[in-house]
């Protein structure tokens, strides 16, 4: 069974059929297999993210869609149209590259409208649209600078315009944002979802930042190892992963090998009522799922363990602890700003947060 | 931080070094450029007259001229053959790149000598071409402008200067940053425009540094036309060397000297100013 059926839950994207389908798609450099028979079809409209650590295979496969590398085995296909066979330069795609990738000798203004000028569009037509695309995200004002006295940040947003301006079906998006500073990543992060709504453009995202992920996509592939591992949306592959490696990628979590004996889970301290059948069972417990019960109350239904407070990690809004359970069991806890804890303290959980995951 | 005596002790051997051998000989040069020779002594008597021969007398600029239209040949030529090979060796050698960088770099180890003599015992009357030529019944009689002609110092000169002109141009080549040419296929450049936009544009210095080479080089040589040049391909290096030998009129050669000179350095001031308006960093 392949890994992009692994929950059936269905997503809903933005109007709009299949733009893009990939088939059985494999490649391998040499004896190397970099993509498994990997399958997946984005939406018209849709954000979708391959995530992935280094050596996932994500860009590998963001070449193939824009044609710098051919399929070992499979196809790609684009609305109606066979993609693979064609070369990058009739593929009704455009990328924004990792490290932008400006032309050198040519100003912003000339990097903008490189695209339109090699099909032949007219002049005029093509200065137009290209300062159009430079005010979209407000870089007209640098239209007659070199790349080379952009900042970063400005370099990728001419990139963003460059590709733009040739009204792409699809826009091929690989790490785009990997090279700058935390906060104008922030920033940059918003203006590009924004922009995705605004111009409707089907976005295909690259990234192995999980957080960022989350924060744009509508879908979420997550690659590991050249195969699929979980495409679904960020939210139903947050709250329901279907592997124990899934998880741990996305978010944090603790990671619970238990052992399923007529209607109860056991793993170390914990206990829990479960649906699953006999047998060991791994269950991915969330930090923020469990709550430190202060006093004796607790919510009806929830599982009660005690646990020693080894270490507390303040982080503004939350409070992250590191608790012992048993000899050799550590659980994360993620609860609301709270005074320094220590000691030992009834935590609670309820059974339904404990997901079942596949090793 | 160096001290100041530490610096000028550091930067007096180069200074000597370019002072004796090369800002004295010229200042001698250009000196002896306003003397004059009477009977057979030269006269340290001021005066403009061997500049006025170069512009009067039409066989200084003839030779000028032809030693300029060879070394313009022999540019075009290596150009023609140094850059497509330095193409194909940065963008599609793969792993064989290696080893034909070395041969692009071999002949260099040969002397210059052995291989001007090589040409002529291919171009020779009774050479390895006009052998071969005879043999394939392609001519009847050895032919003749292969040797001791322009045609035969454009051919060897190209032979010696085409590393000098592949050699700039594959490392420019080699810096150009591998993802422009992708980012230009994706806007949809077809790959002959990717390479009149984009790879011809930012391998121009290096072409226009081999181009210098190759011409400024031929320019001033003289052992090409000596060895395969014959009367018709006499360059203006070979007057020069024969009005300081055999005429004994230094004043003179060292005014023609002084004319190869400037034009040389004209020549290098423009493809200066020219590679960087080309560069972009």
């Amino acid at each position: 069974m392949s890994a992009s059926v692994a929950n059936g839950s269905h997503v809903n994207v933005a109007a709009g059929g299949t733009l893009l389908e990939v088939r059985s798609v494999a490649k391998k450099f040499g004896a190397a297999t970099v993509l498994k028979n990997i399958s997946l079809d984005i939406a018209a409209g849709e954000f979708l993210t391959l995530l992935g650590e280094s050596g996932s295979g994500k860009t590998t496969l963001l070449r193939l869609i824009a044609g710098f590398e051919a399929p070992t085995s499979g196809e790609i296909w684009m609305s109606g149209q066979r993609l693979d066979t064609l070369p990058p330069y009739r593929r009704p795609v455009n990328t924004v590259f990792q490290h932008y990738a400006l032309f050198p000798h040519m100003s912003v203004q000339e990097n903008v409208a490189y695209g339109l000028h090699v099909k032949g569009t007219a002049a005029g037509e093509a200065t137009s649209r290209a300062e159009e695309a430079l005010r979209m995200v407000k870089m007209h004002e640098f239209a007659g600078a070199r790349p080379a006295k952009l900042s970063g940040g400005q370099q990728q947003r001419v990139a963003l315009a460059r590709a733009l301006v040739n009204r792409p079906q699809l826009l091929l998006l690989d790490e785009p944002l990997s090279a700058l500073d935390a906060n104008l990543r922030k920033q940059m992060q918003s203006e590009l979802k924004s922009l995705q709504r605004e111009l409707g453009i089907t976005f295909l995202f690259v990234t192995h930042d999980q957080e960022e992920a989350m924060a744009l996509s509508d879908r979420i592939a997550l690659l590991r190892g050249g195969a699929l591992e979980q495409i679904a949306s960020p939210r139903e592959i947050y709250g329901h992963p279907a592997t124990a490696y899934a998880a741990q990628f996305i978010g944090q979590t603790n990671l619970l090998h238990a052992d399923v004996r007529g209607g109860w889970a056991v793993c170390g301290a914990l206990r829990w009522p479960t649906g699953e059948a006999d047998g060991p069972a791994i269950f991915s417990l969330r930090p923020e799922v469990i709550a430190c019960a202060r006093g004796d109350e607790a919510s009806a239904g929830a599982v009660a363990f005690r646990g020693v407070v080894r270490q507390q990690l303040f982080g503004g809004a939350n409070e992250t602890l590191e608790i012992a359970c048993g000899p050799e069991q550590i659980l994360r806890v993620r609860i609301p700003a709270a005074e320094p804890l220590s000691g030992e303290h009834t935590f609670t959980f309820f059974p339904a947060d404990a997901i079942r995951v596949r090793a | 931080m160096y001290s100041r005596a530490y610096k000028s002790l550091v930067s007096l051997p180069p200074l000597l070094w370019v002072g004796i051998f090369l800002l004295l000989p010229y200042a001698l040069m250009f000196v002896h450029s306003f003397w004059m020779v009477r009977d057979g002594f030269i006269v340290h008597h001021w005066n403009l007259d061997n500049y006025a021969a170069l512009f009067t007398k039409p066989v200084y600029l003839q030779v000028l001229l032809r030693t300029m239209r060879i070394a313009a040949s022999v540019t075009l030529c290596s150009l023609l053959l140094g850059y497509p090979l330095a193409y194909y060796l940065s963008f599609h050698a793969g792993t064989r790149k290696e080893l034909l960088y070395q041969l692009v770099i071999v002949p260099l180890w040969v002397s210059y000598l052995v291989r001007g003599y090589a040409w002529k015992t291919i171009l020779g009357s009774t050479g390895v071409l006009n052998g071969f030529l005879q043999y394939a019944h392609i001519t009847h009689a050895p032919v003749g402008f292969l040797l001791y002609s322009p045609f035969a110092v454009v051919l060897m000169l190209t032979h010696i200067y085409t590393p000098f002109v592949f050699l700039p141009i594959y490392a420019a080549l080699e810096t150009i940053p591998r993802p422009l040419l992708e980012a230009s296929q994706d806007l949809g450049a077809t790959p002959g425009k990717t390479f009149r936009r984009i790879i011809l544009p930012l391998s121009m210095p290096g072409l226009l540094a081999g181009a210098t080479f190759a011409f400024v080089l031929s320019l001033g040589d003289f052992l090409a036309p000596l060895l395969v040049g014959g009367a018709s391909g006499t360059m203006i290096a070979n007057v020069v060397q024969s009005l300081f030998g055999a005429a004994y009129d230094w004043p003179l050669g060292a005014a023609v000297s002084v004319c190869i000179l400037m034009l040389t350095l004209a020549l290098l001031f423009f493809t200066e100013t020219f590679e960087k308006r080309w560069s972009f960093k």
